[in-house]
């Protein structure tokens, strides 16, 4: 699988999520740099890592949307490429169209940085082939800007047309209020587009994917991927 | 421009500079200062940047050892930890700038250290903050809290350093003095550390990262170097504003730049800025320097000279690089978006000459600016107030026959309670490197492309350096290693903090010069290099002193990351081990304080041979693989160690019983916080072997009881004194922060 991860300026989860699909997992990965207006076609996959691009200043993910680098995600994407976005990916995926809804701040008004559980809602993605239908993953979540929201209607549609792909649970997969850490609707961590070649979640499965630790449930989600292409 | 303001008697006053200061300024230079002039040389001979009062103490400690890269005197110590890395590290301290605004003055503080250690060509792969705040009863206590962990939280976590840990404590002697402390690791490839020196002639001096502001300006000399009083809010220009986002792009940038062997030096523009960090490279280098201000990226019109100079605006740096690679360095900041413009070049003259629109506003030698302070040779005393609080008499302290009611005190401690309301709010994990999270003796953080670790423990107990500075800092340095130990880490090298009040008074001196002793002696027994420091007087506000406070910041190798110890229980069935001895020690303890509210007696014994014996036992069990945990006995002592192994338990909490023979009371038993103890569990299968190699060593080691249940139980003597549920001590030893934190008033 050919990878490219965006660096914005401020990106942060750049050197690890190459680290996992490079060094862990084998994959051809490359840099892609938010100033050039990159021809993508000949990869299977494009990231967009964590961190705080543009320092977040404004909103997360406001400014990268305009980065020259978007152009071409966007032109990717649309041809059905996949794009992963994780974290600060997901809020520019969501400030530049390319998955609906929005990311506003956690409820509890502070950063959360810490591991939580997620059940995979939907096994019909390129993102979620590997899991078992209602696995309940532990995967850490670092963010001020998670907690998604979408109107009622729309929230509706995404289910039927199974695009919701994670929802925060407790470690038995409940979905109750107190396994939801920031306050999305509907507990939605991770949400796909209706062509299911467009991702995004504010959790970090390249955070639980290094052997080096007992918990590698992220990797389910990179062998996804990497089973696809 | 404006004409400057005549040189007055009240102006050198103002200026922070005595008048025998001034005088030895007109001999070493022989004629009078000018405005800017005198600017520089009362940042310069600030006690915050010229060390005056605490220098001839520092030369005690030992800063040697095969492996010291670079030890004190740089911008951080660097130490080699072979297959071809070093770390890079160093505490500093933004009290002051914090307690008027407490969001950015920790930010900037955070900003600052970082700068610290990748000005030493070394990425930054770990923050750590030691944090101390007043009573929680003070209004200003939680504005404080929120404010500082807001601060560390919103600019660590935007420049993709993980907080990894840390410490926070609570006394009423901080109410008008909080500490920040701050810690920063990195990691540099052995042979490419970077140094702060000018290099030869024709050098160019280029200026990189933020516009230079008006901000900050007399950060390091006036508000850093005086103690508080009615005036302190009038003094919040002088705190510094942070942009994480810019430090972010400076750290990525600068160590690109620095892979060209044409970089000569670098120095971040920390306290006094431009100033500190011209005069400095010069100094080091024997060289002059010229700059032109004209040429400096000014954030607003019409700075005078004066401002510029002294500016302590965050986020820039000085590189000395060779002629002709100009445009390339320029390239590689443009690239990351940073301002840069060569300003100036080294000289073969013997001091500092700059101009500014074309006429020169500053020609000094360097030796008198960055040397010339006089070491002030303060005087000690030691203070009266020992002989009252030394007498505490155990008799007299009521003594209840169980220990139910203490327990729970003592969990719902702030001190104690955990602390995972602060971490949560800070990434500790980006870089993939946290192999220990936060709430642990020590975070331990693998070395990429090694089969590595390090460990990193930071401490200071100022209840015992209040009661006994000497014996306190050595305590500090011991429970540091020994939290080292109880990870599998062996100590490579120190950093320290050293926070005291105001050193015009010669009982604060004589505190610093006891913690200073009894630190390095600690250092050299355990043969551990003091590679870097700060010190951070005035720490007080209208004539009450903080407890001395000499924070250290232990760094620690592990040699097979596969074989990292952590404190929680792992199984049921497990037996229960102490390393070390129990005396009848009270004395400033957690427990007399939150039960008696008071800070008495003589700190705990500190037997160093003892500690070595234990620590090192303690490290073979876990080279051996005997052991599945390994917790230091620090505040709350044994019952509090032992309760926090059960909570830390990969099932959400193990229950314990414990069955002891003492002949102590049992509150000094359970809650005594003697030295040089470690918790340890096991499988059972192992015990003769463990008590075997105690044996060897020797060193002392009971068996305390066994793992499982859902209680904390202890027997002392086959009656029962403790019986809790896990479950109910846990929710309040993991929620009493978080709750007082969140309160609105």
């Amino acid at each position: 699988m050919k990878c490219g991860i965006v660096v914005f300026p401020g990106s942060n989860c750049d050197h690890d999520c190459y680290h996992i699909l490079k060094k862990v997992l084998n994959q051809e990965t490359h840099w892609l740099w938010h100033k050039d207006n990159a021809d993508l076609s000949s990869f299977d996959l494009v990231v967009l890592p964590g961190g705080f691009s543009y320092g977040d200043y404004l909103r997360a993910g406001a400014i990268s949307r305009f980065s020259p680098v978007m152009n071409s995600v966007i032109s990717f994407a649309k041809k059905g490429g996949k794009v992963l976005g994780i974290c600060n990916g997901f809020q520019i995926l969501v400030e530049s169209g390319l998955l609906p809804g929005a990311l506003m701040q956690n409820h509890t008004r502070k950063f959360i940085c810490k591991n939580v559980y997620v059940r995979v809602e939907s096994t019909h993605t390129p993102f979620t082939q590997e899991c078992s239908d209602k696995s309940v993953l532990q995967i850490p979540i670092a963010h001020h800007q998670g907690s998604y929201y979408i109107d009622p209607h729309s929230l509706g549609d995404l289910e039927e047309k199974g695009q919701i792909l994670f929802r925060y649970c407790d470690a038995e997969g409940n979905i109750t209020d107190s396994s939801n850490p920031n306050g999305s609707v509907s507990s939605v961590a991770g949400l796909c587009n209706a062509q299911k070649n467009v991702m995004g979640m504010m959790p970090h499965p390249e955070r639980c994917a290094d052997p080096l630790w007992p918990n590698v449930d992220g990797q389910s989600i990179f062998k996804s991927l990497i089973t696809q292409s | 421009m404006d004409k400057e303001p005549e040189i007055t008697s009240q102006l050198v006053k103002d200026h922070g500079l005595t008048g025998e200061e001034y005088r030895r300024i007109l001999d070493l230079i022989g004629r009078q200062p000018n405005f800017t002039e005198l600017g520089i040389f009362s940042v310069m001979w600030s006690e915050h940047c010229s060390y005056k009062s605490s220098r001839p103490f520092l030369k005690n400690l030992p800063s040697e050892g095969p492996n010291v890269l670079q030890g004190p005197g740089e911008n951080a110590g660097a130490i080699d930890i072979g297959d071809g890395f070093a770390v890079v590290f160093k505490i500093e301290s933004h009290n002051h700038p914090s307690f008027i605004e407490p969001h950015q003055g920790a930010a900037t503080g955070v900003g600052g250290i970082m700068r610290d250690v990748f000005t030493m060509g070394a990425r930054p792969i770990a923050l750590l903050d030691s944090l101390r705040f007043g009573e929680l009863d003070d209004p200003r206590t939680r504005f404080l809290l929120n404010g500082v962990v807001d601060g560390i939280s919103s600019y660590g976590n935007c420049t993709g350093v993980p907080t990894v840990g840390g410490e926070v404590y609570f006394d009423s002697c901080y109410n008008g003095n909080i500490l920040v402390n701050a810690f920063c690791l990195g990691l540099a490839k052995s042979d490419k550390i970077f140094l702060a020196k000018a290099g030869g002639v024709g050098n160019r001096i280029l200026y990189v990262g933020s516009k230079t502001g008006r901000d900050g300006i007399h950060g390091a000399s006036l508000l850093a170097s005086s103690e508080f009083d009615e005036t302190t809010e009038e003094k919040r220009p002088t705190v510094q504003v942070g942009d994480p986002f810019t430090e972010k792009l400076l750290i990525e940038a600068c160590l690109e730049l620095m892979e060209f062997d044409w970089v000569v030096g670098v120095q971040d523009m920390g306290a006094a800025g431009l100033t500190s960090s011209s005069f400095e490279m010069a100094h080091r280098s024997e060289a002059g320097v010229r700059m032109d201000l004209s040429k400096v990226p000014l954030r607003e019109a019409g700075m005078t000279p004066y401002e510029i100079l002294l500016s302590e605006s965050q986020e820039r740096m000085l590189f000395v690089i060779q002629p002709g690679h100009e445009e390339e360095a320029v390239a590689i900041l443009e690239k990351w978006g940073l301002d840069a413009a060569i300003i100036g070049e080294v000289t073969d003259e013997s001091g500092v000459r700059i101009r500014f629109n074309g006429k020169e506003v500053v020609n000094l030698p360097t030796f008198p600016v960055v040397d010339g302070a006089l070491d002030l040779k303060r005087e000690t005393q030691r203070p009266e107030y020992l002989d009252r609080i030394h007498q505490l008499n155990l008799t007299e302290l009521p003594h209840p026959p169980r220990g139910d009611k203490a327990l729970i005190k003592l969990l719902g401690s702030p001190n104690i309670a955990s602390k995972e309301w602060v971490y949560e709010q800070y990434d500790h994990m980006v870089r993939l490197n946290t192999l220990v999270l936060p709430g642990s003796d020590a975070a331990v953080l693998r070395i990429k492309g090694t089969k590595k670790a390090v460990a990193i423990s930071v401490d200071c107990n100022s209840r015992f350096c209040y009661l006994d500075p000497y014996e306190g800092a050595a305590i500090a340095v011991a429970e540091c290693c020994r939290n080292l130990a109880a990870t599998g880490a062996t100590p490579i090298g120190l950093t320290n903090c050293l926070n005291f009040g105001n050193p015009e008074r010669p009982e604060i001196m004589w505190q610093f010069e006891q913690a200073v002793q009894g630190m390095g002696d600690a250092c050299l027994y355990f043969n551990i290099p003091v590679v870097s420091g700060n010190v951070s007087l005035y720490n007080e506000t209208k004539g009450e002193a903080i407890f001395p406070t000499p924070t250290v910041a232990v760094v620690g190798l592990i040699e097979d990351q596969t074989k990292v110890m952590t404190q929680g229980f792992k199984k049921p069935g497990h037996r229960i081990g102490l390393i070390g001895f129990t005396m009848e020690e009270l004395g400033g303890s957690e427990y007399l304080k939150v039960l008696f509210d008071k800070t008495e007696g003589k700190p705990p014994v500190l037997d160093r041979k003892h500690e070595k014996q234990v620590q090192d036992f303690c490290l073979e069990l876990i080279q051996k693989g005997l052991i599945q945990s390994a917790h230091d006995c620090s505040e709350g002592g044994l019952a509090i160690a032992v309760a926090e192994s059960c909570f830390a338990s990969p099932a959400e909490g193990i229950g314990a019983t414990l069955d002891l023979e003492s002949t102590l009371r049992g509150d000094a038993l359970l809650f005594g916080e003697s030295q040089s103890r470690i918790v340890i569990s096991f499988p059972e299968e192992f015990t003769d072997k463990i008590e075997d190699l105690a044996l060897s060593y020797p060193v002392d080691f009971i068996l305390l009881g066994k793992t499982g249940g859902s209680h904390f139980t202890v027997n002392i003597n086959g009656r029962e004194y403790i019986k809790q549920e896990i479950e109910s001590l846990k929710k309040i030893w993991k929620t009493t922060l978080g709750s007082y934190a969140g309160q609105t008033t």
